[in-house]
């Protein structure tokens, strides 16, 4: 399993391998068009930006008022609440409420904060087992992988691929590269789990305070069996992903359907608001919520990294990076990949885990110009920079200054004092470019993959000289 | 103070200003705006504009919308359940239905699901529910009350058929929040429902029938069902 230390390593291997890279190329630019075709009037979706921007900043202002007033609701409507600071605290909650009720299986809906926590480890750990029912998710837990992309967790791989590994490993299938046979098989696989076990899980997209009331967006139908058909219910959710009032919804999920597979909005909007209640013939007798902190209070203390928690998780940043596109999810060895990824994971396992993700980035700006709630991505990867760096200056996150390489800084520091002073500058100029014969071949990471880089023969000064003389 | 819950409500308070040094957040005290009208639709919409607009978005969503208006839904339902060879259709429990000569069996959903479940998930072949409305702009089918319409009825079964009144599509989900008391009154599940269940997971290749049903067809009437 690939870990964010190795990241290097991790994106040479894809970068080297043409059909992984077709398929990542493929899959966002198929995901670009579709989202490009939902937004026709680029004014129309600034301002629909920029009122989700508003909803969402406006939601993390009151931020502990308004989970004491989703708390509240929720309880008042039959869901129990329950908080954890940690993967570890999400998971052991998750298996006691699981115990209780006599389960030995989570029929799981997509939930990437339950990747997150690792759930479905510590799930086994305890002995009891975890299934993803998302068509993406078990086609990835089947092959023993994890999701390479936040919407799209199977799209690193090719149908033939699939055919494969059904044929391999679910009992009785022939090998078909049909996708609707390959679906139906999936389907039916399913279908028995949803009927007959008894605890299923879900995430949740966003949570009401005012009324109380936990939102789902999914096409597959997966998601409203996990909530509907077992007994209990349980949603896992960070802490962040609640508004005040119900007429924040319709924005937010206008964005969010549109930029994460353009589409005006998903087969199922499901509001969920209460367990089974009197008179009614289905649905939970238990719903439970756990509302997961791992880093996001962190997130808030700085206000030049709060905007971050502004995230609907919709993926448009992934589908727009163009390192994304070429190295794909799996490289970046965290449970969020792309922008998004490099943005969240540094307050989720440390800054020195994760030093060369705040890196990979060009700055090119794609991000922050597609992201629906105007989080300002490359400010904020520059911003976890200097914290890497040690050079951010107020609040210090832990591990700052960790991301320091010595020789690096002093090569900068360096330059900095010779870019300050013009006569040493000139006379840098000058010996650089008479003594380009002597520029080595090796010049750290950039000559793996590039040519050298070698000065002029004359520097821009001279030859501006020069060409004022002649003219 | 050292449950969780006091410690991470405790650091989010610890840090109360989120206010615009940086440029990016908005000052705490700042209401959000009004919502920009991003839909084709804005104002309330004439009934046949409603209803265009609504088959547009549904149909753009693979559902059939058969209009149903001219004659009596029932027998269109006999049709289709004829011709798509429907031999067990469930039926939600208030349901005055009758069977008729060569129809399909009728079952009401009137036990809880755990009397129910085989049945409903490896023998039936059909659902029918009655929307409590609908949203113009995206053809989409709400349900609200799941004592009248049990939630799995719209999921389970491989095809659903769905009978709508006309004059309960409003115009965008904006307007149906605003209008529709919610906030007061929130019934225990709300499903909004486009079109049938669909996945693209396999290498983008759109495929219907993930796991609810395939086929979602709406009978549009006018009055009460
Ligand atoms: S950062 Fe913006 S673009 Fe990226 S997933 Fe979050 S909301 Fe979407």
């Amino acid at each position: 399993m690939n870990a964010p230390i190795t990241f290097h390593e991790n994106a040479r291997r894809v970068v080297a391998n043409p059909v992984l890279r077709a398929s990542f190329r493929g899959a966002m630019d198929f995901l670009m068009a579709k989202r490009a075709a939902q937004f026709p009037d680029l004014d129309a979706f600034e301002a629909l930006r920029t009122q989700g921007e508003a909803i969402r900043q406006y939601s993390l202002a009151r931020l502990p008022d308004l989970l004491e007033q989703l708390e509240a609701n929720l309880t008042r409507n039959g869901i129990q609440v329950h908080w954890a600071e940690t993967p570890k605290e999400a998971c052991q909650i998750i298996i006691d409420i699981t115990r209780k009720a006599g389960g030995d299986l989570v029929v799981k809906g997509k939930s990437m904060v339950s990747e997150e926590v690792e759930l479905n480890h510590a799930l086994e750990a305890a002995g009891i087992g975890a299934l993803e029912s998302d068509m993406g998710e078990y086609i990835v837990q089947l092959a023993g992988e994890k999701p390479s992309h936040i919407i799209m967790p199977a799209i690193h791989k090719t149908k033939e691929e699939i055919a494969r590994l059904f044929a391999e490993k679910v009992p009785g299938v022939a090998y078909t590269d049909s996708v609707d046979e390959l679906i139906q098989i999936g389907r039916r696989v399913l279908r028995e789990k949803f009927r007959d076990t008894k605890v299923g899980l879900s995430g949740v997209n966003v949570a009401i305070a005012e009324t109380g009331t936990l939102c789902l967006v999914e096409n597959e139908g997966n998601g409203r069996m996990c909530t509907t058909v077992p007994e209990v219910h349980i949603a896992i959710t960070g802490i962040e992903k609640v508004v005040e009032k119900l007429e924040h919804l319709p924005p937010l999920m206008a964005l969010l359907t549109r930029s994460a597979t353009g589409q005006a909005i998903t087969t199922y909007f499901n509001w969920i608001s209460s367990p089974r209640r009197e008179g009614e013939l289905d649905g939970p007798k238990e719903v439970h919520l756990v509302l997961l902190d791992n880093g996001r209070s962190q997130m808030y203390t700085d206000e030049r990294l709060r905007a971050t928690l502004q995230c609907i998780r919709c993926g448009a940043c992934m589908n727009h990076c163009p390192v994304y596109t070429r190295i794909g999810g799996h490289a970046y060895g965290t449970t969020y990949p792309g922008p998004i990824g490099k943005m969240v994971s540094p307050h989720m396992l440390g800054l020195d885990a994760t030093k060369d993700l705040v890196t990979a980035s060009s700055l090119c700006g794609a991000c922050g110009e597609v992201c629906p709630v105007k989080i300002p991505i490359p400010d904020i990867l520059m911003q976890l920079r200097r914290q890497s760096q040690g050079t951010a200056g107020g609040i210090q996150l832990p591990a700052a200054g960790s991301g320091r390489r010595p020789l690096q800084s002093m090569a900068f520091k360096l330059w900095a004092g010779l870019y300050a002073r013009p006569l040493l500058y000139r006379i840098f100029g000058f010996f650089a470019t008479r003594l380009r014969g002597l520029t080595p071949k090796w010049q750290g990471a950039w000559t793996n993959s590039r040519a050298p880089l070698r000065p002029a023969a004359q520097t821009l000064h001279e030859r501006m000289r020069l060409s004022t003389t002649r003219d | 103070m050292n449950t969780a819950r006091e410690r991470i409500l405790g650091r989010l308070r610890s840090h109360p200003s989120a206010v615009a040094s940086s440029g990016h957040l908005r000052p705490n005290d700042l209401p959000v705006p009004p919502a920009p009208t991003f839909s084709a639709i804005s104002g309330s919409l004439a009934l046949d504009d409603a209803i265009a607009s609504f088959r547009r978005g549904s149909e753009t969503f693979h559902a059939e919308v058969i209009d149903t208006r001219a004659g009596d839904w029932r027998q269109t339902l006999a049709e289709i359940c004829a011709a798509k060879n429907v031999r067990h259709l469930v039926l939600p429990p208030q349901s005055d239905l009758m069977p008729w000569p060569n129809g399909p069996e009728l079952r009401k959903f009137e036990q809880p699901i755990e009397n129910f479940k085989r049945e409903l998930f490896d023998d039936t072949d059909a659902g029918l529910t009655i929307a409590d409305g609908a949203i113009a702009d995206t053809g989409t089918l709400f349900q609200i009350d799941p004592r009248t319409t049990p939630r799995t009825l719209s999921l389970v079964p491989p095809i659903h058929f769905c009978v709508l009144n006309v004059n309960r599509i409003l115009p965008t989900l904006q307007s149906a929040v605003a209008s529709e008391g919610w906030q007061v009154a929130m019934p225990s599940n709300l499903v909004f429902i486009t079109g049938p269940s669909k996945t693209a997971d396999i290498q983008q290749t759109l495929a219907y029938g993930a796991h609810g049903p395939k086929e979602l067809v709406v009978l549009l009437t006018e009055g009460a069902a």
